[in-house]
């Protein structure tokens, strides 16, 4: 494993000019993440409608890997509906948490398979899923809300 | 120059002939999160449990004997270390412990209407500082909150050295507690002189020694403290084992913090009395061995030299800080003068997040600490998320040093 396969050209190129960035109206649920150990903070917006992701909006302060993973997410996950977005997302925390180990699917993953570099640095795995966690966490209150 | 034979004593530590990341060197420069172990430290640690293992302070057969007695007379080494007495000596798990040790003493005694030194009431003041790594700070919060007390404050100065405002201890002031070394700017604090405007009012002192036990002559009676917390791990000896050390007077009069076995004095079913310190202090069967090897520490950092080993460091920060001036877009968060200053240097690039720039440094071999190194407050004030922070300690050289300056270089250009 070397940096250059870690940083790749395009991990690189979202973090320089992040994709969807800045916090959008209307959303439907608003979280605040932290990562405690770095102190890297999130605060993303998502807006559904008819279980579709219409907007995924974010203000991030972290680390080039956080960055951009929130970026590449927004790009593979804004405008999907839900059925398509789960199976990404799934995809994605599996390649993350798999130490190296997991072959990730370009079909499914697109850009985000060059994050698979990232599951052989245990160190930077909370820093890749950082957007990610927000992401589901606040998707599943805007779901919450709707229903009841 | 450096006063000690650096290319001796890294001979004493295994793990510097390792490499790391396509078998680059090891460049340790994380010894403020902890120290690296000598062969002696690890040899006694094993020893014991070879040679003399049982549990201390029970049983009457030769092992608990020698158990006992190994583990005492570490005690008794660690005592003569810092310029205490032995009943002073109190083992904890690590310097966290020991803090919560002395902050659970005030919140205990104040719900038992205990000794008056430890009760706190509304209207009394805990004083610390902006620049306190959380262990001393998050217990305070907890205390003030149970208490009813009020937590204040000294700043920072924007050059990174307290801000010490001695007219924010007052007659309401009923504890100060901060670091003597800042684990993050590298400051050492003027603890005399705080702890003799403290003890003017009749307030209690206690100081965070992590940074500076491990890394300089301290004697407790020198600095004016009445609690002083340390651990091991931070000065050669293994995890798991902490210190406590306090003013016999002030011991004998606290509550403890954890009950059970071996702390007790008599135990009936409906009450128990305690035993006098610090066994009072050391619930549960302690961190022997490693309590053993620490002693063992203290003799290996006594033998080299404590005053030697903070000369050295002086110098390799001073290396490292005119290093890392020549690179563009370099901040140190911390004095860039060695005056009252030790081995700790933390800085930020411009445009390069911590995390990543400790990532092109691992990539070199060079291991430091990147985040807010459990002070965010502190980096709060001086309006930056993370740091990147290189720490010395006596097997460092100036090799070390350049690898710092050049590692950082190559981050900057990657991510230029």
């Amino acid at each position: 494993m070397n940096l250059e396969s870690l940083y790749q050209e395009i991990i690189l190129d979202h973090y320089k000019h992040g994709r969807g960035k800045g916090l959008r109206e209307p959303f439907d649920a608003q979280v605040q993440h932290v990562n405690p150990t770095c102190g890297d903070e999130i605060t993303l917006r998502v807006a559904l409608h008819d279980a579709v992701v219409q907007d995924i909006s974010y203000a991030a302060m972290g680390c080039s890997i956080s960055q951009a993973s929130t970026s590449v997410m927004y790009e593979l996950l804004n405008g999907k509906p839900l059925g398509e977005v789960w199976p990404i997302h799934e995809a994605f925390v599996k390649m993350i948490e798999g130490r190296g180990k997991v072959e990730p699917d370009e079909d499914v993953l697109g850009d985000g398979i060059a994050f698979a570099g990232v599951a052989s640095y245990p160190a930077r795995v909370k820093c890749a899923l950082l957007g990610w966690m927000a992401f589901k966490d606040a998707t599943v209150q805007a779901l919450g809300k709707d229903y009841t | 120059m450096s006063p000690l034979d650096v290319a001796t004593l890294r001979k004493d530590f295994p793990i510097l002939s390792r490499t790391v990341r396509n078998d680059r060197d090891l460049v340790y420069l994380d010894s403020g999160a902890t120290s690296q172990k000598p062969a002696v430290v690890l040899d006694a640690e094993r020893d014991f449990y070879e040679t003399r293992n049982a549990a201390v302070h029970r049983g009457a057969h030769q092992l608990a004997e020698e158990a006992t007695d190994a583990f005492e007379m570490a005690r008794a080494t660690i005592a003569a270390f810092v310029g205490g007495h032995v009943s002073e000596v109190v083992f904890t798990r690590n310097a966290t412990e020991a803090l919560n040790l002395v902050a659970y003493a005030f919140q205990n005694a104040t719900a038992d209407a205990g000794p008056d030194r430890f009760v706190l009431e509304p209207g009394d003041e805990i004083l610390i500082t902006e620049m306190e790594h959380h262990a001393n700070l998050v217990p305070w919060q907890q205390v003030a909150r149970r208490t009813g007390a009020t937590l204040r404050w000294f700043g920072v100065t924007d050059d990174g050295r307290l801000d010490f405002d001695p007219s924010m201890i007052t007659d309401r002031t009923k504890v100060v507690s901060l670091t003597h070394q800042s684990n993050v700017l590298g400051t050492i604090n003027p603890v005399a002189q705080v702890a003799a405007a403290a003890h003017e009012v009749g307030a209690l002192v206690v100081v965070d020694a992590c940074q500076s036990v491990p890394h300089m002559p301290v004697d407790v009676h020198a600095l004016g403290a009445d609690f002083i917390a340390f651990s091991g791990h931070k000065m050669l000896a293994p995890t798991g084992v902490g210190v406590l050390w306090g003013r016999a007077d002030l011991l004998a009069q606290m509550p403890p913090m954890l009950t059970g076995g071996s702390m007790i004095e008599q135990v009936f079913m409906d009450h128990s009395t305690f035993a006098a310190p610090p066994q009072r202090f050391e619930a549960g069967v302690p961190n022997i061995a490693q309590a053993v090897a620490l002693g063992v520490a203290c003799d290996y950092l006594t033998d080299v030299g404590l005053q030697a080993i903070h000369e050295h460091e002086v110098y390799l920060t001073g290396l490292a800080l005119e290093g890392l001036a020549g690179l563009p877009g370099i901040r140190i968060i911390g004095p860039t003068d060695l005056a009252d200053r030790g081995g700790a240097v933390s800085f930020v690039a411009d445009g390069i997040h911590s995390h990543d720039l400790g990532q092109v440094l691992d990539d070199s071999g060079v291991a430091v600490r990147v985040g807010h190194h459990c002070a965010w407050p502190l980096h709060r004030r001086f309006g930056v998320a993370a740091t990147t922070r290189a720490t010395f300690y006596l097997y460092n050289d100036e090799q070390d040093v350049a690898a710092l300056v050049e590692g950082t270089k190559r981050a900057l250009e990657f991510f230029a």
